[in-house]
């Protein structure tokens, strides 16, 4: 019982901490625990950042299906794009897997709970020139 | 209205003169069919743009002439499988072939012939047919793929396939091409290279392209619905095969010499 008031009373506490750390300002590489999110190539992506925080799942996936079995291949909506535009190059400029932990798709997925298996079958990272 | 016309065109003229141009388009006509060799055309009839799908105007087929392919010769299954990132793992009866070269040798002559075998892409699938969840499908383009997404690895369609020409993935995989997704527990095949065929031109399979880099030939791909293709002008004057003719799959593959 008390074992249980205890490990209740930590996990409260930690809240407590978090709560009181995110009003301050903890820039997202200095917190692990928030997602590290690096601006892609361009000015702006291809919806506006509120569309694709919520929905960029739904346009990879009509994409996906139109790719597959129409043979349409606009680069808007295709998880290639996706890649090509977000992904980060270490200190030899060779492309870091976009699944990495600390990578744009693995960061923020981390952090919203949410397993994708893209990565199964696609490539990490644009082709290596 | 050819590219010929336009070029001769004042950029200060809006009214262009039609006899004029009426004249260039002829002279552009004659010269185009002076120089070309008949028959065989640089360019589609009508390239795709990407945002366009696919129709059942064309169908992708292939002519593989056996008396051309050279015995020992792998320069097509290298080239496939360096092109979609097919490996190996040492394990020569459950690894991925795309293509794969087989050897036949008539019991009575002892004449050895060796060819590629790789996907037909049937008119009449075998492997469609037997999907449970659509994932093995047909292109309108004639064009046999597998969704990865909706595969769900029950191998129905390797059993069904009387060529053999699918293969499951048994391991994790890891570098794959951009344009090539394979994973772990679904089935693949040869595609015809559908990444180059989308992307138009003139560009080919990569095992038909390695043949014709070693100088061989022996793999022709084209547009079976086409006159003007190599393919049709070459299947129309010379004899070929199906494999398995006798199991009416109206297979996009055809073989010269055996």
């Amino acid at each position: 019982m008390t074992v249980r008031l205890l490990s209740r009373l930590g996990i409260g506490l930690a809240w407590l901490v978090l709560l009181a750390a995110a009003p301050l300002g903890v820039a997202a590489g200095d917190n692990p625990l928030l997602p590290t999110i690096v601006p892609g190539k361009g000015d702006k992506c291809v919806e506006p950042t509120d569309v694709m925080r919520r929905d960029h799942m739904e346009f990879i996936l009509h994409q996906r299906d139109e790719t597959m079995h129409r043979g349409i291949r606009t680069t808007r909506h295709s998880l290639k794009e996706c890649i090509e535009c977000h992904v980060q190059t270490d200190d030899q400029g060779n492309y870091i897997p976009i699944n990495d932990p600390q990578q744009f798709c693995s960061s923020c997925h981390t952090y919203a709970s949410v397993k994708m298996d893209c990565f199964q079958c696609h490539a990490t990272t644009p082709e290596q020139k | 209205m050819s590219k010929f016309d336009e070029a001769r065109q004042d950029p200060e003229d809006t009214k262009p003169d039609l006899a004029r141009r009426r004249f260039f388009g002829t002279a552009a006509a004659a010269a185009a069919a002076a120089t070309m060799v008949p028959g065989l055309s640089i360019l589609p009839a009508s390239a795709r743009s990407p945002a366009e799908p696919v129709s059942d105007e064309r169908r992708w087929g292939m002519l593989v002439d056996v008396n051309k392919c050279a015995e020992g010769c792998t320069a097509c299954v290298d080239a496939c499988h360096e092109e979609n990132g097919v490996t190996h793992h040492g394990r020569p009866t459950t690894d991925p072939y795309w293509i794969r070269k087989v050897k036949l040798r008539d019991r009575m002559t002892n004449r050895e012939y060796s060819m590629p075998l790789l996907c037909q892409h049937c008119e009449k699938p075998p492997c469609v047919d037997v999907c449970p969840t659509g994932a093995s499908f047909r292109r309108a383009d004639g064009i046999v793929l597998v969704d990865k997404h909706i595969c769900i690895g029950c191998r129905y369609c390797m059993m069904a396939c009387p060529y053999k020409a699918r293969s499951f993935i048994h391991e994790p995989t890891t570098d794959q091409k951009p344009d090539v997704p394979r994973g772990k527990g679904t089935v693949e095949s040869c595609t015809f290279c559908v990444h180059r065929v989308d992307a138009g031109g003139d560009q080919q399979p990569a095992c038909a392209e390695a043949c014709q880099a070693e100088g061989h030939e022996a793999l022709v791909f084209g547009d079976l619905r086409d006159p003007e293709s190599r393919l049709y002008r070459l299947l129309t004057e010379i004899s070929s095969r199906q494999l398995r003719e006798d199991l009416a799959l109206n297979t996009g593959v055809r073989y010269h010499g055996i």
